[in-house]
């Protein structure tokens, strides 16, 4: 007779045991963290560059750049004013897991840092199921995307700590109705923090770049 | 998708409560996923196929429960689906609502076989 033993684990139990090592790794070290994901060509690296432009003269900052081929990010990363940037080309792999950072995190001298950004893979579907271990989880989400992407996409929606809305310049001109989009948000996630700004114009991002501030100041 | 990392995530996870409870071979194993839960089980069983393959779970069964997605409203306790185009409560409007199933993502438990049901098949051979 086959015998059933009840197991009752998270299937991605292993992926975040090591997302907690990095969490740890990370904390020791005094730096806040940010995991920031998006679809292709939301604009987390505009994000991560206009940040820079503002930050780099207060803060030293460390960006982790996944992509699935080329350092294309890393490099325009490096050219902003980050003070290290590491590509990890995850070889056809849709989104960074704890593993991948790990090895990141291996190859920087963590103490050097006040900021690291952590720009995950373009993907509005699997980076939400893989924790890497960092304080905060941000979500860019795009004017040109469309207002239904939090009711397609909720498990993203659902999981982060902030949202930046960018390209808020483009409003005029695409039928994005920000009241559905709001709501379908608040919805899946009540009283998330949001960042509506432009990389374009400026727009919002003193907000943007003051959270940010207050969290590495507060300590983590 | 990510099905293949999932998978190997899932055999460790059998592996390891196999070893634990003295099995001899796993042949069925049950999750219990979401409906916001992104997987495909076909892909699963087949990367499963492929990577259980001389282990002592090769050619066990995955089966699948599928919860669908609910959320509860803070405001007047309605259950209702997330159908996905209205999110907010359709009894008060509200968007005060959480999730209340529908983000499962658990092996819940295995089916195996010990050394004495070994034993009784040699016999019986």
């Amino acid at each position: 007779m086959p015998l059933n033993v009840s197991v009752v684990e998270n299937i991605m139990s292993a992926n975040d045991r090591l997302a907690q090592e990095n969490h740890a790794r990370i904390n020791a070290a005094g730096v806040f963290s940010l995991n920031l994901m998006a679809s292709p060509g939301a604009g987390k690296t505009s994000v991560i560059e206009q940040t820079l432009a503002r930050l780099s003269g207060q803060l030293r900052i460390a960006v982790v750049d996944g992509d699935i081929a080329t350092s294309l990010d890393a490099d325009r990363a490096a050219a902003a004013g980050a003070q290290a940037s590491i590509q990890i080309n995850t070889g056809g792999e849709c989104h960074l897991d704890a593993v991948m950072l790990r090895g990141a995190l291996e190859q920087l001298d963590l103490k050097q840092f006040d900021l690291l950004i952590v720009e995950n893979v373009g993907n509005l579907v699997c980076p939400a199921d893989f924790r890497l271990g960092t304080h905060k989880s941000v979500l860019i989400a795009s004017i040109p995307e469309g207002d239904d992407k939090p009711y397609k996409y909720p498990g993203m929606y659902r999981g982060v700590d902030a949202l930046v809305i960018n390209k808020i310049d483009l409003l005029p001109y695409i039928d994005f109705k920000m009241d559905f989009f709001r709501r379908g948000v608040e919805a899946l996630n009540p009283g998330v923090m949001t960042f509506p700004l432009s990389c374009t114009t400026g727009e919002g991002l003193e907000q943007w770049v003051a959270w940010l501030l207050q969290n590495v100041k507060h300590g983590t | 998708m990510h099905e293949l990392s999932v998978t190997q995530s899932v055999l460790e996870i059998s592996l390891r409560h196999a070893q634990q409870a003295g099995a001899k071979r796993v042949t069925d194993l049950y999750l219990l996923i979401g409906q916001l839960s992104y997987v495909m089980d076909d892909s699963v069983q087949f990367y499963w196929d492929m990577i259980a393959k001389d282990t002592i779970a090769e050619g066990a069964t995955l089966h699948f429960q599928r919860v669908p997605a609910e959320f509860r409203c803070l405001d007047c306790g309605h259950h209702y689906p997330v159908d996905g185009e209205n999110l907010a409560c359709p009894n008060c409007e509200s968007t005060n609502v959480r999730l209340a199933a529908g983000d499962e993502f658990r092996l819940e438990s295995i089916d195996i076989e010990t050394a004495e049901d070994s034993d009784v098949h040699l016999k019986e051979q």
